[in-house]
């Protein structure tokens, strides 16, 4: 009697779950099994032709596009993720201090985060404005000459990057500052009364007690900073020369625009499994430095 | 000492954070004759409103308007409906797989949506649904999300069990106990998960682009976009079009500003 309600139990929280499972086969796990198979096929919405791992050879041999999208978007991460989450820290410990108007700097900080990803696109691109734009006017004040951001290709990366470190006051800076307000002030205490200087108890209490909340800030970011598609479709639709080709736009051009589906879904899985092994990597790196509460070392 | 520095920071920071917006505002509030003017003043001379009424004029945005307005209030009722029956099984039933479900789920967060993508455009295609807002609001009737499901279980694990089993005495069913127990004691929640919900199909671009190819079916995101190919060199028209993009969520912001502040915290993600 007691086991068939346990299982009648069971059963309800197994239908309660159904619509996430039933999600998850239709637009997850089918949808990543088909786009492999696509990627062994050479398919352009009328004829499908079965050509095995070309389509992966010709990316890896033959497309400097490829090479170049991969480039761009592995610099822009290596740039962006680091000076995002130093970034969003610092800001998170400044609006950790007790000092007056703290709410008013932190919606000050915060909302960039919430102007939607084509207002911003657009807002940024009269920032960068070559001739009229406000950066180059900030730039003339100090007697530098003006740069053309977006039309020159040495400096559209830079300009890309510039861009993202406005978002940095947003969740990524609440999930800092949520975990900041987590660290017991005794911890402090103590520290101050064996003579700890600030650096080194921020070397010691603050970091290792962030981070599990870094861990996650990197992985999401790095996850983050290889779909860069919108600021790039809308500001320089790629361009000059390719220099802001991010690898997000080159599946969405490969797929929407030539219709090479197979091409697209090869360049997709590459994505997959870059993403994959980096988050696997961290995952096993993380064990030499994030420090779980209640676990001894 | 190092009050003031925190406030030099402070300030200084913020100020820097505040110029684009400064920006985009001045410019949207010029004639196209001082716009034209270099170098250009962050004050305008005489404050015109007229790029709001031109944007808004030039191309159909009440229409842009109605139908991402449509698209995100649907959307953000699927996921909080369908997003809290999953997060109730997770939280309050024992089943076989289940923890193995659950890791499934965390992991799809960190899944390029590109992966999927392909695939699920050639079915909507099949089905002839290219064109409509089918392939943007079904999803979300799909649990919305792991990460809304994620922050609904950690909120409903903190609610006490003997609730559930108060109203099951009293002869509630489980879908009566999720409706009436959990749901109103999860407002904070709910409401996070409601408002980013809502951010995020207003802001969407990718999935509009991919499948809207009508301008009467056009989202704000999109119909921006076309704005800019259009007027793109008169930045003044383009900064008064934005602007209508993003009041939205800046007034939302005012308006739900402990819920975007806390709504991560009260689910235990922050902490460790």
């Amino acid at each position: 009697m007691k086991r068939s309600l346990k299982q009648r139990e069971g059963w309800w929280g197994f239908l309660f779950i159904c619509p996430w499972l039933i999600g998850f086969l239709i637009f997850t796990a089918g949808p990543m099994i088909s786009s492999f198979v696509l990627s062994l096929y050479k398919y352009d919405l009328a004829d499908a032709n079965f050509v095995g791992g070309e389509n992966y050879r010709r990316l890896l041999e033959q497309d400097p596009l490829f090479w170049k999208s991969l480039t761009n978007t592995v610099l822009y991460a290596i740039f962006t993720v680091p000076l995002g989450i130093a970034g969003s820290l610092a800001i998170a410990i400044l609006l950790n201090q007790k000092v007056r108007g703290v709410r008013l700097f932190r919606t000050l900080f915060y909302l960039p985060s919430m102007v939607p990803a084509v207002a911003s696109a657009l807002v940024w691109q009269w920032v960068f404005n070559a001739d009229n734009g406000i950066l180059n006017q900030a730039l003339g004040w100090f007697g530098l000459p003006n740069i053309e951001w977006l039309q020159n290709e040495k400096f559209t990366l830079w300009a890309f990057v510039m861009m993202s470190l406005w978002g940095i006051g947003g969740q990524r800076m609440v999930i800092f500052l949520a975990g900041l307000q987590g660290i017991p002030e005794s911890y402090y205490e103590a520290a101050t009364l064996d003579g700890a200087t600030g650096i080194q108890q921020f070397r010691f209490i603050t970091l290792p007690s962030l981070s599990p909340v870094m861990l996650f800030n990197l992985v999401l970011g790095i996850i983050g900073a290889f779909q860069v598609f919108t600021s790039a479709y809308v500001m320089t639709n790629g361009g000059p020369n390719n220099a802001s080709l991010f690898y997000s736009l080159y599946i969405f051009r490969n797929a929407f625009q030539y219709f090479k589906m197979g091409k697209a879904s090869a360049l997709a899985w590459i994505l997959f499994l870059i993403l994959l092994g980096l988050t696997l990597i961290q995952m096993r790196l993380s064990k030499r430095w994030v420090h779980y509460e209640g676990e001894t070392r | 000492m190092k009050r003031a520095s925190t406030y030099l920071f402070l300030v200084v920071g913020s100020l820097i954070f505040s110029v684009p917006f400064l920006w985009t505002v001045s410019t949207a509030l010029k004639s196209s004759e001082e716009y034209a003017k270099s170098p250009a003043r962050l004050i305008p001379e005489q404050p015109d409103f007229s790029n709001f009424l031109k944007a808004w004029t030039a191309l159909p945005f009440p229409t842009f308007v109605f139908n991402t307005v449509f698209i995100t209030v649907v959307c953000t009722i699927a996921q909080v409906l369908t997003g809290s029956l999953v997060a109730y099984g997770f939280s309050r039933f024992n089943f076989r797989f289940r923890n193995v479900f659950f890791v499934v789920l965390l992991a799809t967060m960190m899944l390029p949506s590109q992966v999927t993508q392909i695939p699920v455009f050639l079915v909507w295609r099949k089905l002839h649904a290219i064109d409509t807002f089918f392939p943007l609001v079904v999803p979300a009737f799909f649990g919305g999300g792991a990460f809304n499901i994620f922050l609904l279980r950690q909120f409903f694990l903190t609610i006490p069990r003997e609730l559930d089993e108060a109203a099951m005495i009293d002869g509630a069913g489980y879908l009566r106990i999720w409706w009436r127990v959990l749901m109103p004691l999860s407002g904070p929640a709910i409401a996070s998960v409601a408002l980013f919900s809502f951010l995020g199909h207003w802001d969407s671009f990718e999935a509009p682009l991919i499948y809207l190819n009508s301008p009467e079916k056009y989202t704000v995101s999109i119909g921006l976009r076309m704005f800019q190919d259009t007027f793109g060199s008169n930045f003044e028209q383009v900064m008064a079009a934005s602007l209508v993009h993003i009041l939205p969520t800046i007034v939302l912001f005012f308006v739900c500003q402990r819920y975007f502040l806390k709504g991560i915290t009260l689910s235990g993600m922050g902490g460790k």
